[in-house]
């Protein structure tokens, strides 16, 4: 009926929260890419010749490489040649030693973002590494988690200070040839988080990452590699925002996960990068390679992510489940308004004895967006005993916006098991009509009702990224009555 | 307390009243009969402010207010309650958390404070069990696989706790059995207050054994043909629907119920 769907459209009309830019001057590369480029970006970073042969062996494949047309989605194609691939702060020192030396304008940068990075204000039993453009600028709580053995510090201080570590299972997960935005990632990373958690260590406190894209026209390429060892635990989360510009901006991350025998490695993700304004001007271009590999016995890797940002996502973060016994976990919630386009879901490729994955999706589109679920459930022939449990549910708010399903199912072991359950839903009238009815605003039904749809996913995040999701889901819901 | 003027309303251009007056007071109970079709529902959506119907004429006053002039949600506020005939399922979203919303939305109204959730737990537990209900249907989805009963004393539940000037009830005892139909008379007995009206709609006549109404008035084909005492619901429950002239089934709107 019309009025649900009006009141819908004003809901969802609310304003990006985190759109402003920090005035910092920063060292930005010209833009373009070529081998020069890259050698220079190595050579800021101080890396060792092996990295920067990693690179270019990685740059050469990706020069023969296609971008992906399969997506159910549509946007401008982007010109590698006009986006700078490096964009730092300046400094006088290379790396800051200590939260004094940070500049001031990025601690407020970061307060403003509801990051405090200063010791006394940190978040409460969250260690922090900030991220903004193409570099770590500050992580937080380093020494206590050093005394339990863990390592958490930016990508690029790991390939100085642990290159074996690094060495040894960089690219091992997502190799250079495994898709274009993954070859282009390896070729130009710029910074991004490394974790190793110790044999049998429980990480004591949540790790996370939030990345900030500030300068204009520059590329964001993080990348992440954490590694639990075996019988450890890591609980690891990510946010992401960026300032509204006109201009689409590129965001092509690669995460990359390792559990070894009875590890456990849970990762999650709030993704709020700036969505484009009204009119789809605008907005991240979210191309992002995420995949875990439980190659331990009894491993378990859960993802579990809230896609409320971007202009154009294209993600499926993954689990290559190689170890018996191994799980495999993704819990999604996706909502897209206005004129977003998500194409988001997973790969669980079952490869070892009785494997078995877990698949939550929730898609919410409102607007005049579209929204889709592609998802792989693969067994290979030595799954003997796996099972694989997916469901699919859709929401749609409004009659302009589009949800679909594309589900993949490849079997090569007959003793698998598969489930797959899809549903359709909309935000009813009757549904509205019995809230208003109890003296409920509009908005707060539509994110009430909404809300419930998420439970399950909502339910996987840590507590205080729950609520935090909660309102995310809230503010991006503003003006989709319609 | 609530008078209705000449209430014109249609659903998709087609229209199902056609021309209601009705003046209730405060502390009255009055019920509203008649056959199939012949727009009790829709008098309880119209009043309600449900946007599928229409108003095409007539005036509809609360306490003097001009009740079409406002929102659903804001009718609701000033004192509307309706209890659906057919409540709608809200996955995912507990019954706790539905209620405290709208039992804060009309406190915040009135200008009182939010009620806290441990507050509002102790509050809810016991209105549920004056209706029968176990506490534990509170955490569980709003009406998700409650059985029809439970969805009504749900619903009955859902007044006590608003405490609303007026009660609407669409059919309020269709799909009960005799003990959930008793539970369900009980809970708006206990509303029945000197300050509080009840409108009921019912096709059948067993509910006034229940509650008591001050008034009997029988609806057919969008107008109040006949209006009574007590007596008129046992004459009706007697005679049928024929001897005042109209058939069952004889027009708009069972679609819309």
């Amino acid at each position: 009926m019309a009025t649900t769907d009006q009141e819908v459209n004003e809901l969802i009309k609310r304003e990006y929260e985190h759109g402003f830019v920090t005035d910092i001057e920063s060292d930005t590369f010209e833009p373009g890419l070529n081998e020069d480029v890259i050698a220079r970006l190595s050579g800021i970073k101080k890396e060792p010749e092996w990295m920067l042969e990693w690179r270019l062996k990685a740059y050469r494949r990706w020069l023969d490489m296609e971008e992906p047309d399969w997506a159910h989605v549509g946007y401008p194609k982007v010109d590698y040649d006009s986006i700078s691939y490096y964009s730092a702060p300046k400094r006088k020192e290379d790396m800051p030693q200590s939260l004094d030396e940070v500049d001031p304008e990025l601690l407020k940068t970061y307060e403003k973002l509801g990051i405090p990075l200063h010791e006394r204000e940190k978040l409460a039993g969250v260690a922090v590494d900030a991220v903004f453009d193409s570099v770590s600028v500050a992580t937080t709580f380093k020494e206590p988690l050093a005394k339990a053995g863990v390592i958490f510090c930016s990508i690029s201080e790991a390939i100085r200070d642990y290159p074996e570590l690094v060495q040894k299972y960089l690219g091992t997960v997502v190799p250079h040839g495994d898709n274009f935005f993954a070859g282009l990632n390896s070729a130009v990373f710029s910074d991004g988080t490394f974790v190793y958690v110790p044999k049998g260590v429980r990480c004591p406190m949540e790790l996370s990452t939030y990345f900030r894209i500030n300068a204009a026209n520059t590329g964001q390429f993080e990348r992440t590699l954490i590694i639990a060892d075996e019988g450890s635990y890591v609980s690891y989360l990510e946010g992401c925002t960026a300032p509204m510009r006109d201009e689409n901006q590129l965001h092509a991350a690669v995460v990359e996960l390792v559990a070894l025998d009875d590890a456990q490695i849970k990762y999650s993700t709030v993704q709020n990068w700036y969505p484009g304004d009204e009119e789809g001007k605008g907005g991240i271009f979210n191309f992002v390679t995420k995949r875990g590999a439980a190659i331990g016995k009894n491993s378990k890797i859960s993802w579990t992510q809230v896609e409320t940002g971007s202009a154009v996502t294209w993600k499926y973060p993954s689990c290559v489940l190689r170890g018996e016994n191994s799980v495999g976990e993704f819990y999604s919630v996706a909502l897209t308004n206005n004129y977003q386009q998500a194409d988001t879901g997973t790969k669980m490729i079952h490869l070892g004895k009785n494997t078995s994955s877990t698949i939550i999706s929730k898609g919410i589109s409102a607007g005049k967006s579209s929204n889709a679920y592609r998802g792989l459930v693969k067994f290979g022939p030595g799954a003997e005993g796996a099972r694989n449990f997916t469901q699919c549910d859709s929401l749609l708010i409004g009659d302009r916006c589009g949800a679909h399903t594309f589900p993949y199912i490849e079997s090569k072991n007959k003793s698998a098991i598969v489930e797959h359950e899809a549903t359709t839903s909309k935000v009813s009238d009757e549904q509205m009509f019995l809230c208003r009815q109890r003296g409920i605003e509009p908005e707060q039904a539509v994110s009430m009702i909404v809300n419930g749809f998420c439970k399950e996913v909502f339910k996987e995040l840590p507590m205080e990224f729950a609520v935090e999701a909660g309102k995310l889901l809230e503010v991006s819901l503003e003006g989709s009555v319609g | 307390m609530l008078s209705i003027k000449n209430l014109h309303a249609s659903v998709e251009g087609k229209e199902i009243l056609k021309g209601i007056n009705l003046e209730i007071k405060a502390g009255e109970v009055h019920a509203i009969m008649g056959p199939n079709g012949s727009g009790k529902s829709t008098l309880s959506q119209v009043l309600a402010g449900n946007d599928a119907f229409e108003v095409t004429g007539g005036e509809v006053t609360l306490n003097g207010e001009n009740l079409l002039e406002l929102e659903t949600e804001e009718r609701a506020r000033e004192g509307i309650f309706l209890a659906f005939q057919y409540p709608v399922e809200i996955p995912g979203v507990s019954n706790l958390q539905f209620l405290r919303t709208a039992v804060n939305a009309m406190r915040q109204h009135k200008g009182q404070g939010e009620m806290n959730a441990a507050e509002f737990m102790k509050l809810a537990k016991e209105i549920s069990k004056q209706v029968d209900l176990d506490p534990a249907f509170l955490k569980r989805g709003v009406n998700e696989g409650f059985s029809g009963g439970e969805k009504k004393r749900n619903e009955i539940m859902q007044a006590l706790l608003l405490q609303p000037k007026l009660a609407i009830l669409d059919e309020t005892d269709s799909g009960l059995d005799i003990d959930a139909l008793k539970v369900v008379s009980d809970g708006v007995n206990a509303l029945r207050a000197e300050d509080r009206a009840i409108l009921m709609v019912t096709h059948y006549q067993r509910l006034l054994n229940h509650i008591v109404p001050d008034y009997v008035h029988v609806l057919a084909g969008g107008k109040i043909i006949k209006s009574g005492g007590r007596e008129l619901a046992l004459e009706l429950e007697e005679r049928g629907y024929g001897w005042l002239g109209i058939k069952d089934e004889d027009t708009a709107d069972s679609s819309a119920n």
